[in-house]
This record gives structure tokens, C-alpha cells and sequence, in this order.
């Protein structure tokens, strides 16, 4: 868009009327007094209205995809610590009598982590995600810390990417 | 009944003082919450509604909160100063209510006590004295801070109480020209009497009085002291904890007292509408509760258009506040007194008495011609117009000036 210069007419001295928009911004003012409010009472109230929805491409709190036995889908593939900028990943890949890698350790510090979604973009398996969720308060540091039973757990929905054929997500 | 004396004057003056110092500090607290309410409703929001029933307890929880808040001392501060200044401004705010009547006098079996703490026969005089004394507070506050933006506050404080204090003035003048007397039992009395506020003779005084109060009280659209975008917080920017909450409390009944005084002055006092059954003898206990039930829906009337002005109304330049003041209020109120004091001379001169309706009425139609007269050159935009428009005009004849050269 090109950058244009607005210029604000003004009336010139003598044809303004201060008196009158005094009062008529007093009228505006006392009118708003009894309107709708748009205060979210965010504890008990939230989500109530389709506007504060978030977004579905919203990046929060990790989760991992759990295949049909119960098992993490994670093959160890090194790829999420590898490109994650924040360095947060802590994986320890191990490997089963069948020679199918999992993951020994793998741990997610929620406090490193910039949520820019690559792990979710890099993984091979569609293991793990960035989810719609922005709760996640603790009361120590420690907390924050999610391992892999932590990560398996979460339950909220997983943030879609950016598919670049759909820019607006349409 | 004769007024009350001796001992019982003693006993009732000390549950006086008691009771108005407990009311005003408890409006304050719960104006607080008002002026965060209100001003959040004006926005579309709700405002603190969380602590008691729709916050109703958030005064007392931000009370507790400056109580334990830690209390700074800058290290380049005029330590003792540092400290009085709160108490300089916090004293005289208070102070200044004890000689306004809040209800009819209460009859009770030692005699009528007057529901004024203190019915000073020179109460008007003992009002713009103290009322002034606050600036102390705030031009101190600004200079024992030792810091440059506080000094501003400080500075602009004074110099605005300074301009606007002679229009609040002259406009009282013409309350008082009426009124023959200073004693605020007497103005209410007065006006009873005419069986007309003041506000309808004293149109364009009423008017100055309650703009000035405004700036009196440092309040938005003149709160250039305390202006944020300019001066972090001005003459309080280096207080904390509960010396802040003094400024704060000092500013809010500052403002429960110019309230007060403005329908003391204008509206009646305690005067009940439209009936003289509120202030003939006998007295009875009925009646001070409907006076004093009437003192206060008028008082918190005004209480409440501090808050509504403030949040619809963008602050002023210090140069426009300085115009206004010196330049448009002042003279105003020199004529105003004039012209209202030759018609009292010319209604006396013709031998109407006060207790007749046509004075009020004669007065009243003067009034309303200068008002009118008076809003229509306001309205016609001559008045208020910024320096920036007028260098406008200037620039814009230069350019014309030129083009006719060419």
C-alpha cells in the first residue's frame, strides 16, 4: 500500500464551536455509561463470544501424538532439537529388540521455548505439536519442564500450520 | 430553643468533627472506586469488580496495599520537607469542609446544634484561605523532591491556583453582593429567602466558580501539575506508598469540598426544592435528615460531573489554561460583578425587597440575557482558540501577502 500523507482539514478561528462539542462529548460520555461492555471476565468467562476464540494456528503448550497402542509416535529422529532456535528439546533416543528407535528422554522447557511451531513443521512422524492451549502456569520453575508422560497427556487441540496454497487460512 | 452551649457544645462540636472526618474520608475511599467504575463503564469496560460485591471493597484493599508498600526517601531530597508536604496538602483539604452546613440545625435537649462543625461568622473568608493553603503542599512536594519534572508540577501548581483563585473570587463576590453576609448558614438562609438558588440570579458566576474549581482542584482538563505525558506524575512523581495516598486523598476531597461549596454557594446549601417546610422552626430531627439527605444527592451530584468531565475532556495546554484564566474568566467576572451590582443597587434603589419573588426574577432575567449573550459569543469559537490555529491564519495571510506580490 502506498504511504500517503493525510492532511486533517481544520476549521479555521471563528467558525469552531468548542462549547458546543464540549457538550456534546459530555453526552457521548454519559450515553457510553449504559451500553454493552466488552470486558472479558477471563477466569469464569472465557471463549464466550466467537471473537475470543483463538486462532487455529495459535502455537502453545507442546503435545505429543499418541499412536492406537499407547505409545508415543516419536522415533527419536533428532530432527526437533536439531532445528528448534531455543534450543528447549532434550532428546536421548533409544532403541527396542526390534530396532524401532524411541525416544529414552525427551523433554520440553516450556520457559526456553519461543513457540515458533518448527518442531511441529520438522517432524517426520506428525508426533509432536504446538496445541491451541495458553494456560499452563506452574508454581516453580521445575514445572515447566514437560516430559514425554507430561507431553502424551495434554488433551487440547494441536495448532494447525501455515499452509502456504492457503496464506489466510481460508 | 436557644443554640447549644457550654458543655454539650463542647461534647456535640467533638462528634461533629468526628463524624464529618469519618463521612468525608469514607466518600473518598468510595469515590475511588466510582471515579475507576465510572470511567471504565464511559470506556466500555467494567472496572474493578472483584474484591467485595462489585469491588466494593477495593478501596479498602488498595488502602492496605499503600500501608505496606514501601516507602521511598530519594537520597537528594529535602528530607524534611520531603515529608510535610504530603501533610500540607492532606490538612487543608480536609480542613476546609468544617465550616460548611451539611443539613438544618438538629434540635436536641440542650439546644439546636448547628451541623456545621465550626459556623464561623467570616466562614466564606476561612474557606478561600485554607482552600489556598494546598498548594503548599503541592509546590512543596514539587521542590523538595529535587527533581526537575516535580519542580514543573510544583511550579504550575501554584501558578495555576494563582490565576484561577481571582476568578473563583470575583465570581464569590457576586454570591456574596447578594448574599450581604459571609457566613455560609447566612448564603443558604439567603437564598431560602429569595426562594431562588443562587444559579439562576447568578447565572455566569456559577458558571466561572465551577470552572475555576476545576483548576482549584488540579483537576482534568487542568491538571496540568500532575500531567503524565509531560511529567511522569509531576509534583508526586517521587512519593510512594501511603505519602502518594495522602496527594491522593487530598485531591478527592479537595473535590468533595469544592463540590460542597458550589451547592452551599449556588444550589441551596441544604435547601430542599420547591418548599419552605425544610427551613421554618420548629426543627425536628425529620427535617435535618431530609436537609442533610438533600446536601448530599446535590454534593455527589457535582462529585459525580468531576469524574464525567474528566474522562471526556483532553487536558489543556499550560498557555491555553493561563488564557482561559486570565484572559477570558477574569475579565468576565469583573463585568459580571459589575453589572450584578448595579442591579442590586437598582433593585434596593427602587425599594423591592428581597423577600419578594421579582427580585429573584429581575436578577434572574439579567442573568439569562447575559448567559445567552455569553454563550452565543462562546459558542461562536472566537474564544478558545489555540495558538496553533492563529499561527495558522498568520502563516496563511503570509502565503497570501506573497501570491499578491507575485
Amino acid at each position: 500500500m502506498a504511504i500517503t500523507v493525510k492532511t486533517m482539514r481544520r476549521p479555521a478561528p471563528g467558525k469552531t464551536s468548542y462549547l458546543r462539542a464540549t457538550l456534546k462529548g459530555m453526552r457521548l460520555t454519559f450515553a457510553h455509561m449504559f451500553q454493552p461492555k466488552v470486558t472479558m471476565q477471563y477466569p469464569e468467562q472465557r471463549d464466550a463470544d466467537k471473537e475470543w476464540t483463538l486462532s487455529k494456528r495459535w502455537r502453545g503448550t507442546h503435545r505429543m501424538s499418541v499412536d492406537e497402542n499407547g505409545k508415543a509416535k516419536c522415533v527419536a529422529c533428532g530432527l526437533c532439537p536439531q532445528v528448534c532456535p531455543a534450543n528447549c528439546i532434550k532428546l536421548v533416543p533409544g532403541e527396542d529388540e526390534q530396532g524401532n528407535r524411541y525416544p529414552l528422554v525427551y523433554e520440553i522447557d516450556e520457559f526456553r521455548c519461543v513457540f515458533c511451531g518448527y518442531c511441529q513443521e520438522v517432524c517426520p512422524e506428525e508426533a509432536i505439536h504446538v496445541g491451541v492451549h495458553y494456560e499452563n502456569a506452574e508454581y516453580s520453575r521445575d514445572g515447566f519442564v514437560y516430559d514425554l508422560e507430561r507431553l502424551m497427556k495434554q488433551t487440547h487441540e494441536v495448532s494447525t500450520l501455515w499452509d502456504p496454497s492457503d496464506p489466510k487460512g481460508e | 430553643m436557644e443554640p447549644i452551649s457550654g458543655t454539650p457544645f463542647l461534647v456535640a462540636s467533638v462528634i461533629k468533627i468526628l463524624f464529618t472526618f469519618t463521612l468525608i474520608l469514607v466518600l473518598v475511599a468510595i469515590w475511588t472506586l466510582v471515579e475507576r467504575r465510572v470511567c471504565a463503564w464511559m470506556q466500555g469496560r467494567l472496572g474493578p469488580n472483584r474484591v467485595g460485591f462489585e469491588g466494593i471493597l477495593q478501596p479498602a484493599a488498595d488502602g492496605l496495599k499503600n500501608i505496606f508498600k514501601e516507602e521511598t526517601l530519594p537520597p537528594f531530597a529535602d528530607k524534611g520537607l520531603f515529608i510535610l508536604a504530603p501533610m500540607l496538602s492532606f490538612v487543608p483539604a480536609l480542613l476546609t469542609f468544617s465550616v460548611l452546613p451539611m443539613a438544618a440545625p438538629l434540635p436536641t435537649p440542650w439546644g439546636y446544634v448547628n451541623l456545621a462543625i465550626a459556623d464561623l461568622p467570616v466562614g466564606f473568608l476561612f474557606i478561600l484561605a485554607i482552600s489556598s493553603l494546598g498548594v503548599y503542599g503541592l509546590a512543596l512536594a514539587g521542590w523538595a523532591s529535587n527533581n526537575k519534572y516535580s519542580v514543573m508540577g510544583g511550579l504550575r501548581a501554584s501558578a495555576q491556583l494563582i490565576s484561577y483563585e481571582i476568578a473563583m473570587g470575583l465570581a464569590a463576590v457576586a454570591v456574596l453582593v447578594l448574599a450581604g453576609n459571609i457566613t455560609p448558614n447566612e448564603i443558604i438562609a439567603r437564598q431560602q429567602q429569595m426562594h431562588t438558588w443562587f444559579v439562576f440570579p447568578l447565572f455566569i458566576a456559577f458558571l466561572v466558580f465551577y470552572i475555576s474549581s476545576f483548576a482549584e482542584t488540579n483537576r482534568l482538563p487542568f491538571d496540568l501539575p500532575e500531567a503524565e505525558p509531560e511529567l511522569v506524575a509531576g509534583y508526586h512523581t517521587e512519593y510512594s506508598a501511603m505519602k502518594f495516598s495522602m496527594f491522593f486523598i487530598a485531591e478527592y476531597s479537595n473535590l468533595l469540598t469544592a463540590s460542597a461549596l458550589i451547592v452551599v454557594l449556588f444550589f441551596g446549601g441544604w435547601d430542599i426544592p420547591f418548599t419552605s417546610w425544610d427551613n421554618t422552626a420548629p426543627y425536628s430531627v425529620a427535617k435535618t435528615a431530609a436537609t442533610f439527605g438533600a446536601f448530599w444527592v446535590k454534593t455527589l451530584f457535582f462529585y459525580f460531573t468531576y469524574i464525567w468531565v474528566r474522562w471526556t475532556i483532553p487536558r489543556f495546554r499550560f498557555d491555553q489554561l493561563m488564557d482561559l484564566g486570565w484572559k477570558i474568566l477574569l475579565p468576565i467576572t469583573l463585568a459580571y460583578v459589575m453589572i450584578i451590582a448595579v442591579a442590586v443597587w437598582a433593585l434596593d434603589d427602587r425599594g423591592i425587597s428581597m423577600n419578594d419573588r421579582r427580585y429573584g426574577l429581575i436578577l434572574s432575567a439579567v442573568s439569562l440575557l447575559l448567559g445567552g449573550l455569553l454563550l452565543w459569543i462562546l459558542d461562536r469559537g472566537r474564544v478558545v482558540s489555540g495558538s496553533s490555529t492563529r499561527a495558522r491564519a498568520a502563516w496563511k495571510r503570509e502565503v497570501a501577502s506573497h501570491m499578491g506580490a507575485d
